[in-house]
């Protein structure tokens, strides 16, 4: 199995004018828009002849654009084929919400938590969502790039000496 | 028996303070905070290569009610102080607190949002040992001095009255020695 | 007489006053309600600042819910900052049982990004340097695994061993602990030949200690008591979760990195994954074992096939070049001054490279806008993911079982909390 079969597969079911793809050291990495995305992944997973059942990483990525900031990664890994293929959607900085793909695979659960505790992505549909990371009074969201690396001073409060 | 057999029928004299004091720096019960990598020489500093029972920490107490000194080994962010802090309130007087490695003492080499810059914003500090992370015969040296500064009754978290003389709680040079 | 039977009457009066008071009061059953314990950050047995909320119907756990984020340093954040070799000692940091593999895993991603490929010496001696921190991340395991549940002795031999192993690391990386071994294309310096002789003389001896501690535990009736069925997780519910590592090998699913998707030189060395059916604590006790065996058998193989030769790649503007030669020519010069001040530029892409860490699958995602930082490094680290299986393992255990799931579990904050 190899890229070119799994591109195939893809834009025979969901068409040809919704995905954009590129390869880069022998990786596929194909961009979807958001509305698609449950579908596209419970296609992946369960269609016989590809089987990405386990999802390696779920991760967001700031890319600091007017339009269409935030982006959202997922690493996908058959377990059967040992093929990768990566799916990225993007959503804007004013609406930041994504239906969540945690009816496909379990292990989506705390990746997406993360993703909302770091950028501020809302999952639709999410089981649970709260910060995993920061205290849940936290108010602001670390991994955007217009937060300082140092924090911003009294953002978490210190016991007294 | 060696020790009535060299001393011979007569009595020693000595204050109280002194008497005390040796008592307590001989029997140190460390409360391992064991939080990240530090923790893990920590433990090879309890191990058998560098046996820290010989020097009187026998049991590594992990109840802050029974336990004399406060190992905080590793990074310290801001949701762990409020833990950290309340555990030392928890211990009992007389107190020390041992700040392990380069992310106690100043935040080591994490200088971001999370990380609380150094123990000492929230928690009196008696030793800071260097070392990223320090190397267990670097904590044993720490161990001495800090029984070195518990024969003089000197403490910095602790109620003055209890430990010695109020007159000895002034700051002094500690003696520096080489090797 | 008289004070007799007014004795006797007094005293039936406050039989009757007893009698007839109502003092009777109705309890709810105490054991018909749940109780949630709260097994903190600070604990003994939770192997780094792990908080566990426990709901408990008596001693039987009912629900669980794990609570991370008490070592968040702000990985990913950081790495925005630093350049590619800036990067590498905060790698250490991560797993910090096996520090080691984790500097090869991310040399391995960095390189891929940067299409190079470090000479064939490196490549066999960053086989053995994972092996030995696999081994060494095991050790741990063992000693936790058997401390919690009540062997002592057995934490103090391995212990002893790892001092052995610390001894070694610092002959070949120069610290006992947080290395920092690998560069960007190659390694920080060679190994010299009485190193390879103290490594084959702690491999050769190995197989004898790790046996002494297997006639401790193996046939151990309370060992066995402890671990034998306790904290099932099944195949399906294993994938879906996304355990990787040890844990899913323990449920009959024989996947390993090392073999399917092979890196470095695993593909010309000999050994066997084991696989056991069971998904429960002493099955992954098992699979640890066993890996450590395996460990030494390839550390074996790549002590003799190892060849001579440079390790570091000859690639001028990507890899740092050698001190002699930035001393004495002006191209060296300004390469050296250009990569360590602005860092090595890959040209704009992204990737996703994974290696077996002894945990699970220790995966970086690496995003470059071209220039010497990373615009996005994202650690998937197995602890992290391992972690959320949790709460299937505790179902239905006791309370006392709680300390040897999380002590077969073998998470790593560090790891997990990046």
């Amino acid at each position: 199995m190899d890229n070119g079969f799994v591109l195939e597969k893809l834009k025979a079911r969901f068409g040809e004018g919704s995905i954009e793809s590129s390869v880069f050291r022998d990786e596929l990495t194909v961009v979807l828009p958001k509305e698609i995305i449950v579908e596209v992944c419970r296609f992946l997973k369960e269609e016989s002849q590809l089987e990405f059942d386990l999802l390696a990483d779920l991760c967001g990525i700031d890319m600091y654009t007017p339009v269409k900031r935030f982006g959202v990664i997922y690493n996908l890994y058959s377990l059967k084929n040992k093929h990768r293929l990566r799916l990225k959607t993007f959503v804007e900085e004013e609406d930041p919400k994504l239906p969540t793909v945690t009816t496909v695979w379990g292990t989506a659960n705390w990746h997406e938590r993360e993703t909302y505790d770091m950028f501020g992505v809302v999952f639709e549909g999410h089981p649970d969502l709260r910060r995993v990371y920061m205290p849940d009074e936290f108010e602001y969201f670390p991994l955007r790039k217009d937060f300082p690396l140092m924090g911003i001073p009294g953002s978490i409060p210190l016991p007294k000496k | 028996m060696g020790l009535e057999h060299a001393l011979g029928d007569s009595f020693l004299t000595t204050k109280l303070d002194d008497a005390i004091n040796w008592c307590r720096k001989n029997s140190l019960w460390p409360m391992p905070m064991g939080i990240s990598c530090c923790a893990i020489e920590m433990m090879a500093f309890a191990g058998p290569r560098f046996d820290v029972s010989r020097f009187g920490s026998e049991v590594f107490r992990f109840s802050p009610r029974q336990s004399d000194v406060m190992i905080v080994a590793g990074t310290t962010t801001y949701k762990m102080a409020k833990v950290v802090r309340k555990i030392y309130d928890q211990m009992p007087d007389p107190k020390w607190v041992i700040a392990m490695g380069a992310c106690t003492s100043s935040g080591g080499m994490y200088r971001t949002y999370s990380v609380v810059q150094g123990i000492d914003r929230f928690l009196p500090v008696d030793i800071y040992v260097a070392g990223c992370p320090p190397r267990p015969d670097n904590l044993i040296h720490a161990l001495i001095t800090l029984q070195q500064k518990v024969q003089r009754g000197e403490s910095k978290g602790s109620f003055p009255s209890y430990v010695g003389d109020p007159k000895l709680n002034q700051p002094q040079p500690l003696p520096v020695k080489a090797g | 007489m008289d004070t007799r039977t007014e004795e006797v009457s007094r005293k039936s009066k406050i039989l009757q006053a007893l009698e007839d008071q109502n003092t009777s009061v109705t309890f709810d059953d105490p054991l018909e309600n749940d109780m949630i314990l709260n097994m903190g950050p600070q604990h003994p047995a939770t192997h780094g600042v792990l908080r566990l909320l426990i709901r408990l119907d008596g001693e039987t756990v009912i629900g669980c819910v794990p609570e991370v984020g008490y070592l968040h340093r702000g990985y990913e954040k950081l790495a925005e900052n630093c350049t590619y070799h800036e990067f590498i000692p905060h790698t250490d940091r991560l797993d910090y049982l096996s520090p080691l593999n984790n500097n090869t895993a991310y040399a391995l991603a960095v390189e891929k990004l940067l299409g190079i490929e470090a000479p064939p010496r490196a490549q066999y001696i960053r086989v053995m340097i994972s092996e030995l921190a696999r081994i060494s991340s095991h050790l741990m395991f063992l000693g936790s695994l058997a401390m919690d549940v009540g062997a002592l002795t057995v934490w103090m031999w391995a212990f002893r061993e790892r001092e052995k192993e610390y001894d070694l690391f610092e002959n070949i990386a120069g610290a006992r602990f947080t290395t920092s071994y690998t560069r960007i294309g190659g390694l920080a310096q060679d190994v010299t030949p009485q190193t390879l002789a103290m490594v084959k003389k702690f491999i050769d001896e190995f197989p004898g200690y790790l046996e002494e501690c297997e006639r401790l535990l193996n046939k151990n009736r309370i060992f066995i008591g402890r671990t034998d069925g306790i904290g099932i997780i099944s195949k399906e519910k294993a994938m879906d979760l996304g355990l990787t590592g040890p844990g899913l090998r323990a449920c009959g699913v024989g996947h390993d990195l090392r073999r399917a998707n092979p890196y470095l030189v695993y593909k010309d060395l000999d050994f066997a994954i084991p696989v056991y059916e069971g998904g429960d604590t002493l099955a992954r006790y098992y699979v640890r074992m066993d890996e450590m065996k395996e460990s030494a058998k390839i550390v074996q193989q790549v002590l003799e096939k190892m060849p001579a030769g440079e390790v570091h790649a000859l690639k001028p503007k990507k890899v740092l070049p050698r001190k002699e030669r930035v001393y004495t020519k002006m191209e060296e010069l300004i390469h050296d001054f250009m990569l360590v001040n602005f860092g090595v530029a890959p040209p704009v892409g992204e990737i996703y490279s994974a290696v077996e860490a002894p945990k699970g699958e220790l995966g970086f995602y690496i995003y470059s806008h071209g220039e010497g930082s990373p615009w996005r490094l994202k650690i998937r680290s197995p602890s992290f993911v391992n972690l959320q299986s949790l709460t299937t393992m505790m179902m239905g255990a006791m309370i006392s079982d709680v300390v040897a799931i999380i002590g077969s579990l073998d998470p790593v904050m560090g790891e997990a909390d990046k």
